[in-house]
């Protein structure tokens, strides 16, 4: 097994989910309480990696973090070398390829929160920011899980994003998927075996997590 | 200079009717205005634009000498800056949270030696002592409404908004919390604003009442004043109740209860808790018309009163009788041709001891 491959992934599907956790939450309040009447314009960017080919997707990140762009110029000025082909441009594009995997839990979670409660909260003194922290998040803490959970799994999974935006470079963003994908055309099955049975485990252990979660197996809080 | 407070506000909502209120009226102490209409009628609408959780489109919303919002010069006060406690029909208790916990929610601002001071006295105003750790599931109706309740008080607010405080319960306790809610507000000495389509509830709980229809303030008034003399027919028909009279309970028997109404005596229908001093409230459909005493029917009150008024109404007819107070009844055309009713007439008013309902009221 690829060890090196396996903490490359897990390291990157763990700041992704982080990273989501303070990208996805203020967009999934913003997508469940505002009243705008364009709101699915944004809706519709967000779940846009759901249905687009990862290919595609990345080939336009690559294209907007590249050395002509404005933001991939900038970047290289300020650190020194272009985004592509590093490890903090696969976690760029991880994050956006994840988006919608965390922020819709999150939006259902705060679509599901009594709204009386948050104005109670509001007539007792308590602002939109505290609300938040104390009411809505202890209220949505299964949605929270399993948005965070959702998008860790489904980074450590990916393949087609970080052949585009991360090349293959041991150490700092061949992941997982694509150490099987080499194995194999090396023909060295016994070790594509391996790593992919690891990858299963993990995927189903995940989803077992997000599913005893929202069965309310291990209750966020007591319910009695 | 007194303390007022004024409510003028214009509000719509795809598919009803507008909702253009102008209620002012004057506090001292704890004076209860209830906003009194019938389902869709606005009422909620107008109590959370006090609270700040609607906006009006247009308007000005003033308590004492505090501007919360004036569309006109774009004051715009949010629910947090407004110090108003507000409880909404279902209580919304938070349910992460233990009794004690919704008490202490908004009360983060005080250090927490003061903070558990002020839950404790709480707890013990609204008779929680021992609930502190249950959480708000587990509690009856009537404690979640005590609890809500507390909630709301404990940060001393300077008004309180109750929407339909009693209508989530069952009826019999809604009828014992009525009396302990008009207690306990006199006992909190703060002014507040109680939204209710119970006319019982109005009578008892209130000190003004704004009668609202179709987004509509119809007539604003001291209760029994809008009760006994509604402005037009249309006030008459939201309150439903045509007489209400102060009357005096003066004896006990047989599972009845005799009224003194300025020295006439109405029969009632025991009811539990009622104090002395009692409103008399009868609907003029309960009121039968006879001549003469050849009474055939079973009522348990026979008074016999002038003619002072006949209105006609359609197929039905008002009339205004004084029985030594006033009272009116609603009969069918062809009762005032048989009767030949008109002004100076004496006749005979027939009125069952179930139709005379009794509300607890409180002596000035």
């Amino acid at each position: 097994m690829n060890w090196i491959a396996i903490w490359v992934t897990c390291k990157l599907a763990a700041l992704t989910a982080l990273a989501l956790l303070f990208v996805g939450l203020p967009i999934a309040y913003w997508l469940s309480f505002s009243r705008w009447r364009w709101k699915f314009l944004v809706e519709s960017v967000v779940a846009l990696p759901l249905v687009l080919p990862p290919t595609v997707l990345g080939f336009y990140i690559l294209i907007a973090i590249g050395p002509h762009s404005p933001f991939g110029r900038l970047y290289t000025d300020l650190v020194g070398h272009p985004l592509p082909f590093t490890f903090e441009g696969l976690l760029l594009a991880s994050i956006l390829y994840s988006l919608p995997f965390a922020v819709q839990p999150f939006v259902a979670a705060f679509d599901q929160v009594d709204r009386r409660l948050i104005e109670a909260s509001w007539t007792l003194g308590v602002s939109k920011l505290q609300t938040f922290f104390r009411l809505i998040v202890p209220l949505s803490t299964a949605g929270l899980v399993t948005g965070a959970v959702l998008s860790f799994a489904h980074t450590m999974g990916e393949f087609g994003v970080v052949l585009m935006i991360g090349g293959n470079l041991e150490g700092s963003t061949r992941t997982v998927s694509i150490d099987i994908y080499d194995e194999v055309q090396a023909l060295n099955y016994a070790g594509a075996a391996k790593t992919a049975l690891f990858l299963l485990v993990v995927s189903y252990a995940v989803l077992l997590v997000v599913y005893a979660v929202n069965r309310n197996v291990w209750a966020a809080w007591p319910q009695k | 200079m007194a303390a007022e407070i004024t409510i003028h506000l214009v509000k719509t909502f795809p598919g009803r009717p507008p909702i253009r209120a102008r209620i002012r009226y004057l506090v001292e102490g704890a004076t209860v205005l209830i906003l009194f209409g019938p389902s869709g009628s606005g009422k909620t609408t107008i109590l959370r634009s006090v609270a700040g959780l609607e906006w009006p489109e247009e308007g000005t919303i003033r308590f004492v000498s505090r501007v919360w919002l004036e569309t006109a010069s774009g004051i715009r006060v949010p629910p947090q800056e407004r110090h108003i406690g507000y409880m909404s029909q279902d209580y919304a208790l938070f349910p992460t949270y233990t009794v004690a916990g919704n008490i202490a929610y908004g009360l983060s601002h005080l250090p927490s030696a003061e903070r558990k001071k002020r839950v404790d006295e709480v707890m013990e105003l609204f008779q929680l002592r021992g609930l502190e750790q249950a959480k708000p599931r587990e509690l009856s109706g009537g404690q979640q409404q005590r609890v809500a309740l507390a909630r709301a008080v404990a940060p001393r607010p300077l008004l309180l908004l109750l929407d339909e405080p009693l209508s989530a319960l069952d009826a019999p306790t809604r009828l014992h919390l009525r009396d302990e809610l008009r207690v306990l507000l006199k006992q909190l000495a703060l002014p507040s604003i109680i939204v209710t389509h119970d006319w019982a509830e109005a009578l008892t709980l209130g000190d003004v009442m704004a009668v609202i229809r179709a987004g509509e303030v119809l007539q604003v008034g001291a209760p029994i004043d809008v009760f006994s003399r509604p402005q037009n027919a249309d006030v008459a028909r939201v309150v439903g109740v045509e007489t209400v009279v102060k009357g005096r309970v003066v004896e006990a028997t047989g599972g009845m209860l005799r009224v003194s109404v300025d020295g006439t005596a109405l029969l009632a229908l025991e009811a539990e808790s009622i104090g002395p001093d009692v409103f008399a409230c009868i609907r003029a459909e309960d009121v039968v018309l006879e001549q003469g005493r050849a009474s055939v029917s079973s009522a348990r009150n026979h008074l016999t009163g002038t003619v002072q008024s006949v209105t006609m109404l359609g197929a039905l007819a008002r009339v205004t009788l004084d029985c030594g107070f006033p009272l009116v009844a609603m009969v069918t055309r062809s009762t005032v041709e048989e009767f030949k009713l008109a002004p100076g007439l004496v006749i005979t008013a027939a009125i069952k001891a179930g139709a005379v309902h009794l509300v607890s009221r409180q002596e000035a």
